[in-house]
């Protein structure tokens, strides 16, 4: 944004704070995600930047940590705890979350399709208790779920985990995809209907291509929350359910080894991975079709 | 025109009936279409000639009333709430089918091209092999002047040119009766003509049309049957020699009066 020639100096003294706030802002998101990368790179077992690194001494950097990530315990250098857990964990988190995504997903629609009908009953009651697991603290509700699911032996099993992610991942679907029908012209559905076209056929054909940018980015949102979600693992899973965010959290406690910055630099390259490509996705569909984002 | 008391009407409509909560929207609107018929129905804005026309192919369920297609009357009963609902809603999305119906914004999906709009129903409601129905989306594009922007998407090509697809996508079905829901007034005026022009074509080719519409010299030229409706009742109807001329209804006279000041 550019300053007007005819700014007067107030608000072109505003205008040059108003970027340096910015700045500051988005320095202090950025960087501690940043400070990360170096460090997992690092020889020493501690978290930190030593004089060597700073020099930019190349015997100052390994691979070691990523070695240990990937079950890799050759290295006689390594007096950390090395397992499998790294890959286990992140196998069952890309289970659960996946499982628990398509789940959140597909139920969110329906939620979102149904509560967006005026003819719907305690519509405001129904969206209010589904988005409670936004608003209520999480350790509340991990609780919560730990006495209920043990009633029906779900706890230490994948099931209840499952089910325990695709309630937290739920709001996100709901809220996106009812944002996104509010704005869906229903004409198109009456188009689709006045040609002969059954109700499941129109929804499928019609509704839900048009809908689908608000369906992924709900079903990315329900995807993250699970993928990085530790409270809810503590309570209910068993010594079986070893997940990524789990394994960071038992990491970081017994010891603190800089593998998990590996694990860490791995996630946020993963992660500007998928929002690239979403995006990428998003803007072709827009210049394809001329779609106007929601 | 083929119009004679013996044969079957290709539409009927009897006595409709609509009320939007309070509001009586269409108080006993009757309708008999025979098969060539072009019917244009006039009215000011509120008058019901929209919701009498989504209520033909039951976008809108009519409180009571009867409506036949060819003969067939579709089935209505009443729910538990006590509204009015259609028996089976498989004889309606079957007659739907045989209704083209061609709205006032057009309509068409966004993440479809042109030709893709017109085949979807062919492929999946009358179940036309893909080449069938490709075939058959481009000779109708074609008539509508719109074989060259097959592949466009909706929101590439202009509204007139949207209109025309919208026309292709309904007619391309073959129905028996073109529903026209005021095509022309979400148009700019300079593309009203091309619009025009493909309806002129269809009513010259003997189909039968009912015409919402506010287009005073379309109604003139080219229907045969003129319907004035106001405040959800017919108020006067005939030829539109007669109706134009000599208006008999003084309401009608005031309409006209404004709309061609």
């Amino acid at each position: 944004m550019a300053l007007p020639v005819y700014a007067t100096p107030a608000q072109r003294l505003w205008h040059y704070i108003y970027l340096v706030i910015c700045t500051l802002v988005l320095f202090f998101l950025v960087m501690p995600l940043v400070a990360v990368i170096p460090i997992s790179f690092s020889v020493s077992p501690f978290l930190q930047f030593t004089p060597e690194m700073l020099r930019l001494d190349p015997d100052a950097f390994s691979l070691r940590w990523y070695r240990i990530m990937i079950g890799d315990c050759s290295d006689p250098g390594i007096t950390t705890v090395c397992s499998d857990n790294w890959k286990i964990g992140a196998k069952n988190s890309l289970f659960i979350g996946v499982i628990a995504t398509l789940l959140a997903t597909t139920l969110g629609i329906f939620a979102a399709l149904g509560l967006s009908r005026p003819i719907m009953p305690f519509r405001k009651l129904i969206m209010a208790v589904m988005i409670s697991p936004l608003i209520v603290p999480l350790i509340i509700t991990a609780s919560g779920m730990f006495f209920f699911f043990a009633k029906f032996n779900l706890v230490s099993t994948f099931t209840g985990l499952i089910l325990a992610h695709t309630v937290l991942g739920l709001p996100f679907v709901v809220i996106t995809v009812t944002a996104t029908l509010v704005g869906f012209d229903t004409n198109l559905t009456k188009a689709a209907a006045s040609l002969g076209g059954g109700p499941i056929r129109n929804f499928f054909k019609v509704q839900m291509p048009l809908i689908l940018p608000g369906v992924i980015s709900g079903a990315l949102f329900a995807f993250i929350t699970s993928f990085d979600e530790v409270v809810i693992v503590l309570f209910i899973g068993g010594p079986e359910q070893i997940t990524l965010p789990r394994q960071m959290w038992s990491g970081i406690r017994q010891e603190i080894s800089p593998t998990i910055l590996s694990v860490a630099t791995i996630l946020v390259i993963l992660s500007i991975c998928l929002l690239t490509t979403v995006e990428l996705l998003r803007r072709r569909s827009e210049r394809l079709r001329g779609i106007r984002p929601t | 025109m083929a119009s004679s008391v013996e044969t079957v009407p290709a539409l009927k409509v009897h006595d409709l009936h609509k009320r939007f909560g309070e509001v009586e929207v269409l108080k006993g609107v009757n309708l008999d279409a025979h098969v060539g018929d072009v019917i244009s129905m006039l009215g000011a804005s509120g008058s019901g000639k929209s919701t009498f026309l989504r209520c033909i192919n039951l976008l809108e369920t009519p409180d009571s009333g009867s409506i036949s297609v060819q003969g067939e009357t579709i089935e209505m009963t009443v729910d538990r709430a006590g509204s009015p609902v259609p028996t089976d809603m498989d004889q309606v999305i079957r007659l739907r089918a045989r209704l083209g119906m061609v709205f006032q914004s057009f309509n068409l999906w966004q993440h479809m091209t042109v030709l893709e709009n017109v085949t979807e129903a062919l492929v999946h409601v009358l179940k036309m092999s893909k080449t069938e129905a490709h075939e058959r989306g481009c000779e109708t594009l074609d008539k509508v002047g719109m074989l060259d922007r097959k592949d466009y998407y909706p929101a590439h090509i202009s509204g007139g040119q949207q209109q025309r697809a919208a026309i292709a996508r309904a007619l391309a079905m073959e129905p028996d009766v073109m529903l026209f829901d005021e095509p022309t007034s979400a148009l700019d005026p300079e593309l009203v003509g091309e619009v025009l022009k493909v309806m002129r074509t269809l009513a010259d080719e003997g189909r039968t049309m009912i015409v919402v519409t506010h287009e005073i010299g379309f109604a003139r030229d080219v229907s045969n049957k003129v319907i004035f409706l106001h405040e959800g009742a017919i108020e006067t109807q005939g030829p539109p020699a007669e109706m134009f001329d000599n208006p008999a209804s003084p309401r009608f006279r005031q309409f006209l009066a404004n709309a061609l000041h």
